[in-house]
């Protein structure tokens, strides 16, 4: 763009229109050169630069029209947007603008950052910003069976990623498209934050929903969350999210009525996408290096996000765990066990119906072997807000409820050949390893009704939880 | 115009390697008996370390320390530089 004065207008703008009079005053004082979007012969009269195509509207960044800038040595030195006739007679030190119009009109939007079209416009005059391999389909080819064809599918339809949609999803993140997220078990592959949005766009997930999938994805890929075992084990076990904070309730997360179940767009996709992510760019593949036995449905995506009603028992998982805001946890969960208890008003009570459940995690005779994730509906949580336990509380007052003795666990014992090894029975064994037992809480307001998620081989030798922060908005 | 998807994947081919020649008798060489630490493996690994024993075969026993990860790359290493041959024992 020249030097001078530069405005961005379109005639379809009812703004633009009203300042037609002021464009042609200010080609009077001084160098003005206008841009018209959808017409060249508005403003009547003047010279004006063609754009229908846009891409001096892309290249300017315009969002709103009328804008108009100033331009000096080739760079942009100040804009303005909509009409104002104070500022833009201090914009452009040109008084009496405008006489007779009205003193404020706000703009419209630019046609170049309509839906769709700014992503077209990157592609087409951004340069190569994707790495992705391009992957032409037939004509004949259908773009859905495409994918399933090209075996990227866990088995449900995908949204097909074309470069559009990575664009508008990557508009998700601040973070730069080249930039490693992690390197993804089995294969070893440096993930992109590129190579994560095609994955979430194939979920169905929306473009602010990337950062939590980026979170997911580099907390399921630390070492200590062992996801290549976690993946390979005959075991059901698969990621299981857990997503604490503000970020909840902007993306609409469901932490209430049918939590762990379907219908939410945000749950259902973001847990899809880290599992298409280990399919896709890790190689994890069920038959291939994942043997699961049965594996369990959560293994499609596994997600759902903490209540945060004025009622929840303890503070959030994450800030238990050292994060707080909006955090992720990831947990090797292997399915879920709902168990009921209608009668227990006191804590003392209902958590030993939750220590009888939790004891059957993995086998019952089965001691330090599994972490497990439990899931507080509201009813049950409130046993124990009313009566002050805390997190700390309860773990404390579970502890002798899961200590097993030697004549529970012993390998013959019950009548039953399973149990602990004969070198370990000389004492009681808690169930789980310190640090091994986690509440999340969740779930509609009726039912006294909670869940245990029970887990896989747990600690150093096993899958570790992992809490991350998750990107604000 | 033509219809372009992104690829979504590593874009590599899974490292295709081809398995060492099978050799024709054992004789000479060092068999690593590789126990990846699950149940009963131990058991599997002794039965082959007599069987193999009694055939006049050198043998190393090696353990994974857990069954739940990769062997560690400095295990890895130590079998391939003094085992001309593994046997594994996966135990499931």
């Amino acid at each position: 763009m020249p030097d001078g004065l530069v405005a961005v207008v379109k005639r379809d703008c009812p703004t633009c229109s009203l300042v037609e009079p002021v464009l042609q005053q200010l080609a009077g004082a001084g160098a003005l050169t206008v841009v018209s979007q959808d017409d060249p012969s508005f403003p009547a009269g003047l010279p004006v630069t063609d754009d229908r195509e846009l891409e001096v509207s892309w290249r300017l960044g315009i969002e709103t029209v009328p804008t108009l800038l100033r331009m000096a040595d080739g760079a942009e030195t100040g804009r303005i947007e909509g009409w104002l006739r104070g500022q833009w007679e201090s914009f452009t030190g040109v008084t009496g603008l405008g006489e007779g119009l009205p003193e404020h009109r706000p703009g419209c939007g630019s046609r170049s950052v309509e839906w769709g079209v700014e992503e077209e416009l990157a592609r087409r005059y951004g340069g190569r910003v994707l790495r992705a391999r391009r992957v032409e389909l037939a004509d004949l080819e259908d773009d859905v069976e495409a994918v399933y064809d090209r075996g990227w599918s866990d088995g449900l339809p995908c949204v097909p990623p074309t470069e559009e949609r990575v664009l508008r999803m990557l508009a998700g993140t601040r973070r730069a498209p080249d930039e490693v997220v992690a390197v993804v078990p089995p294969d070893l592959v440096e993930c992109t934050v590129e190579k994560v949005a095609v994955n979430a766009v194939l979920a169905g997930c929306l473009p602010e929903h990337l950062p939590v999938v980026l979170a997911a994805v580099e907390a399921a890929c630390r070492d200590e969350f062992a996801l290549h075992g976690v993946l390979a084990t005959t075991w059901s076990a698969g990621p299981v999210l857990v997503v604490d904070g503000p970020v909840t309730a902007r993306l609409r997360m469901n932490s209430g009525v049918n939590a762990l179940g379907q219908g939410n767009r945000a749950n259902a996709t973001i847990g899809r996408a880290l599992q298409l992510v280990v399919r896709n760019v890790g190689g994890g593949r069920p038959g291939e290096v994942d043997r699961a036995t049965l594996g369990n449905p959560g293994k499609l995506g596994w997600c759902f996000a903490e209540a945060d009603d004025d009622l929840r028992p303890f503070p959030p998982l994450a800030e238990s765990r050292g994060v707080p805001g909006s955090a992720l946890t990831v947990f090797a969960g292997a399915g879920l066990t709902p168990f009921l208890d209608q009668a227990s008003r006191t804590p003392e009570s209902l958590a030993r119906t939750l220590a009888l459940v939790l004891r059957t995690v993995g086998h019952p005779k089965a001691a330090l072997g599994m972490d497990a994730l439990v899931v507080l509906g509201p009813e049950h949580g409130r046993v124990f807000r009313e009566a002050g336990w805390d997190r700390e509380r309860l773990l404390a007052e579970l502890d002798p409820l899961l200590e097993l003795q030697p004549d529970e666990f012993r390998r013959g014992a019950l009548g039953i050949a399973e149990g602990m090894p004969d070198a370990l029975a000389d004492r009681p064994l808690p169930k789980f390893r310190p640090g091994g037992l986690l509440f999340a809480y969740a779930g509609g307001p009726a039912g006294m009704f909670s869940a245990v998620i029970g887990g896989w081989v747990s600690g150093p030798a096993g899958s570790v939880p992992v809490t991350v922060p998750i990107e604000e908005a | 115009m033509a219809r372009v998807l992104l690829d979504p994947t590593s874009e590599r081919r899974p490292a295709e390697r081809a398995l060492t020649a099978r050799p024709a008798s054992l004789a000479g060489l060092t068999v690593g008996l590789l126990d990846i630490s699950k149940n009963r493996g131990d058991v599997v690994v002794a039965e082959l370390e007599a069987l193999l024993a009694a055939d006049g075969v050198r043998t190393l026993r090696y353990r994974k320390p857990t069954f739940a990860r990769p062997a560690p790359v400095d295990l890895r290493h130590e079998i391939a530089t003094r085992c001309e041959v593994v046997i594994e024992a996966l135990a499931d």
